[in-house]
């Protein structure tokens, strides 16, 4: 009860504190709702750091929005009260200052902003010097050009664009703790409602940790410039149960399919120029520049969560990535259909 | 005027008045001119012309992102004109056009005959326009040995390593680092100029604390350029070590750091948004006092407070690296030095806003500039209080929240000042005023325009949108307010080509505008306008902060007042 009213009276206190932004607020309310605006707003945050970020946020706007309100009432006043009425002939009385006024409004000020600062400190070092805990899974996030690699050290498991995550609760708190490394320029990972975003920078580790509290699939995108394709480097981040997500790390850790069926595909992809990029666990394919495809079709998307992984669209990807995504790395491999239908056909055994 | 009085032994005869000399010649002495205010109209009108390029690549960058999944410009195209765009901005636009209006009033406001160097003076323009030239010469030349390439699109902040040639081949890059090499030692040279003008042109009577406020932000702006514009220059050099002389400053396939190539350019990229900003504010304290009729109010403070803005905006740099991971005791370092740049800025604005209370305000043209800079100034340094506190900047860094904000400043603060500015100063350097009526026209369309663009903007940054993104997926739900943004592009666009042909317009059939349109009271009003070539024919000798004030009222003389 007491916790529900409180919720309620910081709703309040945000609608009201934010004003121009309640609107935006209330859409982010639904943010369950995928095809509304609002998904990804910072202000439905579902993940410890997100929500300390959104706490401290209502101070900030709050302070922020009554220094608006004052000074612009004041300018407002001024603008009407003293605009000239004709009399231009006489010139108002001259003033050349005012030192206890001007002291005033000094002071005031540096009292404003060390409050701002102490509130905000506080939540710097609560979300950037978190305590691990051993149940804490890790994670390597290596930002590519222009996909994300997610590497799983102790469960030995690779994947790319898609992250599973086990949901966190308060009794048993099972955070991701994330390594963020780049494989060639400047990349920013961020997830709005999880966390704030960190960089991925090559030549160096940073790290970033989310909890997230509510299951669901989570969206972000890349959020440091990093090329001609970096509007198109989605995040998906899939919070599963604890049920859901060792079903999930149980079939992540199979070595590839065997299929006869699609040997001819399974061939190709062993002789074409596919297995220089890609890795298929279980067969020769051991690239690195490319995602691993070892369960590919456990995967939503394709392409960095760009379109739908179904068996045209990836017709269409291998026959010419430039048509989804111009500046993909990944080169039309000018194979006849017959061969990508083949390889299509195989790959889609990959579960 | 009496000529005989030009001290200049052995002047050439006086420039014939209008229709003696042919186009050829008239164009001739502009090119080889060492006059402060020719260079200051240079400057200025060299700045309006990339005002329009840079307003026209805005206006793609609008179209393109109007509506999700839009294929007005591929991705290699916007990201050539977003990079193009910021870069045109700042260095080609609001760099020059202020440094124009400091090359142009310095001098007039200070009782001086030029600036102290001229011909050095010439020399940073034509190098400053010749860099402006190599960048766009990208777009011819940059094609380059490997086929690749044309205008840079690393972005205006060009993070290593994405400008290595592993990720840029062929020159765009070259163009961009060389261009702003050749720009930045041109604004090196003005800085220094306009410091020597400024401590030792000074007339007669013309204490330090006698000097109008504009003169005195711009020497407060030139200092801090000579910080300021030095790191990014070793920056370039040490890119183009990397690039052609095997270095390895930020090539991190070969040990070399990324995050120095950040600190060199926030070291210089802060800064540069108060080199930016406070020639505005010395705009908004020339224009405010005179529009309310009344003595700028805490003049003290108002010096005091620029020094102070100045001496803290060199130690905010790294608010720009919240993400990168610093550690925890650096983010709240800078989050406290940002925060403190809040105190001398509001300083400021309630001394303006005292400066207006108990006035008489006429709302010409200039002063409504000016207001809506106060109100525009005042959001966009709350966003700014917003974006310092490290934890709310984590979620909004790099989103379209930032980019709201520092246009809010650039456009709403700064350009907004400048058209104050030209309105304000158009009959002096030409002897004609402005049509009041199209100022006005220009002034609602303006920012009906500016609030519809970059008060949506803000929404989407908060909605997770990033910046430099040339598209969007549809179920982001981004594409209403982006609409309203690009929507609000337009408006900003029509109002100044309205602007723009106000300008040219009135040049020719404005009203004359006499010595003194506005009542003015600092010493360019003391003399015809347009000044002739030597200013004052006699140095003049001032007694207080305001000479035509003493001169008007001789029964109520400022000196008698000011501390």
């Amino acid at each position: 009860m007491i916790r529900s009213s409180k919720l309620q009276a910081s709703k309040w206190l945000r609608v009201m504190s934010l004003g121009m932004f309640g609107q935006m607020r209330a859409a982010s309310g639904l943010a369950q709702d995928r095809s509304l605006p609002g998904h990804m707003s910072i202000f439905s945050p579902s993940s410890t750091p997100a929500i300390q970020i959104d706490h401290s946020a209502i101070l900030v706007f709050a302070i922020t929005g009554a220094i608006f309100v004052f000074v612009a009432s004041l300018l407002a006043f001024v603008v009407i009260r003293f605009r000239a009425r004709g009399d231009e002939s006489a010139e108002p009385p001259q003033v050349y200052g005012s030192t206890q006024i001007e002291l005033a409004w000094t002071v005031i000020p540096v009292l404003i902003v060390i409050v701002l600062f102490l509130a905000t400190v506080r939540v710097i070092f609560a979300v950037q010097d978190p305590v691990k805990p051993h149940s804490a899974l890790d994670v390597t996030v290596i930002g590519h050009q222009f996909w994300w690699e997610f590497r799983y050290p102790k469960l030995g498991i690779v994947t790319a664009n898609e992250l599973h995550v086990p949901v966190s609760s308060q009794d048993h708190p099972t955070p991701t703790f994330m390594k963020l490394l780049s494989a060639d320029v400047d990349h920013s990972f961020w997830v709005p409602q999880l966390a704030g975003k960190t960089d991925l920078i090559p030549n160096r580790v940073n790290e970033m940790w989310i909890d997230p509290l509510q299951t669901g699939l989570y969206l972000g995108q890349c959020a440091q410039f990093c090329g001609m394709e970096h509007a198109k480097m989605l995040i998906r981040v899939y919070v599963d149960t604890p049920e859901q997500f060792a079903e999930w790390t149980r079939n992540q850790q199979q070595p590839s399919r065997e299929d006869p069926q699609v040997a001819l595909g399974r061939h190709l992809f062993e002789t074409e120029s596919c297995m220089n990029c890609h890795t298929i666990r279980g067969t020769a394919a051991t690239g690195r520049f490319g995602p691993d495809l070892t369960h590919l079709m456990s995967r939503a998307t394709i392409a960095s969560g760009i379109v739908a992984n179904n068996r045209a669209n990836l017709t269409d990807w291998i026959k010419n990535p430039d048509h989804f995504k111009k500046g993909s790395l990944m080169p039309a491999m000018q194979l006849s259909d017959d061969q990508v239908d083949a390889l299509v056909a195989y790959l889609s055994t990959l579960q | 005027m009496a000529d005989q009085s030009i001290p200049y032994p052995g002047t050439f005869e006086p420039v014939q008045t209008e229709g003696g000399a042919t186009l050829l010649e008239k164009l001739h002495s502009w090119v080889i001119t060492v006059d402060h205010k020719k260079l200051g109209i240079l400057y200025v009108v060299y700045s309006l012309c990339f005002l329009l390029v840079g307003g026209i690549e805005a206006i793609c960058i609008r179209i393109q992102l109007a509506i999700p999944d839009n294929h007005f410009l591929g991705p290699a195209v916007f990201n050539r004109f977003f990079t193009m765009h910021g870069t045109t901005m700042v260095f080609l636009v609001g760099m020059p056009i202020l440094f124009g209006f400091a090359n142009y009033l310095v001098p007039l406001m200070i009782g001086a005959r030029d600036m102290a160097f001229p011909r050095l003076n010439a020399f940073s323009f034509w190098l400053t326009a010749f860099g402006g030239l190599l960048l766009y010469f990208s777009f011819i030349g940059g094609f380059g040995l490997y086929g690749m390439g044309s205008a840079p699109d690393v972005g205006w902040f060009a993070y290593a390593p994405l400008t290595a040639r592993a990720f840029s081949p062929g020159h765009s890059t070259d163009y961009w680092a060389l261009a702003l090499i050749v720009s930045g030692f041109g604004t090196l040279g003005t800085a220094i100029n306009i410091i020597a003008t400024i401590v030792s042109m000074r007339c007669k009577g013309m204490t330090l604390l006698r000097m109008p406020l504009f003169p005195w932000l711009m020497f407060v702006v030139s200092s801090l350029t000579l910080i300021a514009i030095t790191p990014l220059t070793a920056a370039q050099v040490m890119l183009l070590i990397d690039r052609y002389l095997g270095g390895h400053f930020f090539d991190t396939q070969a040990g070399g750091s990324a995050v120095v190539w950040m600190h060199f350019f926030w070291i210089f990229g802060h800064p540069e948004v108060y080199i930016l900003v406070m020639p505005a504010f010395g705009i908004a304290n020339e224009i405010i006092p005179v529009f309310s009729r009344k003595a700028i109010f805490g003049y003290p403070a108002m010096v005091s407070a620029s020094a102070c803005i100045a001496f803290v905006s060199v130690s905010v740099w790294a608010h720009h690296m919240f993400t990168v991971g610093m550690t925890s005791v650096s983010n709240a370092f800078f989050t406290l030095s940002t925060m403190m740049v809040g105190i001398p800025t509001g300083i400021k604005i309630f001394n303006w806003i005292a400066t207006m209370w108990g006035g008489k305000i006429r709302f010409a043209t200039p002063m409504l500039f000016c207001t809506a800079f106060l109100l525009q100034f005042l959001i966009a340094g709350l966003t700014g209080i917003m974006l310092a506190a490290a934890p709310l900047d984590w979620q909004l860094h790099n989103s379209y929240f930032v980019i709201a904000h520092f246009h809010y400043v650039l456009v709403g603060a700064i350009v907004t000042c400048i058209f104050a500015a030209i309105y304000y100063w158009y009959p002096k350097a030409t002897g004609r005023m402005m049509n009041e009526t199209l100022g006005k026209w220009h002034f609602w369309l303006f920012i009906i325009g500016f609030h519809l663009c970059f008060d949506t903007m803000h929404i989407p940054g908060m909605l997770g949108m990033p910046r430099s993104i040339y598209t969007y997926q549809a179920d982001r739900g981004w594409g209403t307010l982006n609409l309203i943004t690009s929507i609000g592009g337009f408006i900003q666009g029509i109002a100044v080509l309205i602007f723009a042909y106000n300008l040219i317009v009135s040049y020719f059939r404005g009203l004359q505008a006499g010595n003194d349109p506005w009542d003015a009271w600092t010493l360019e009003w003391s003399i015809p306008s347009p000044p002739p070539e030597y200013n004052f024919a006699i140095e003049p000798e001032v007694k207080s902060r305001r000479p035509l004030w003493d001169l008007k009222h001789p029964e109520d003389p400022d000196w008698r007042y000011e501390q």
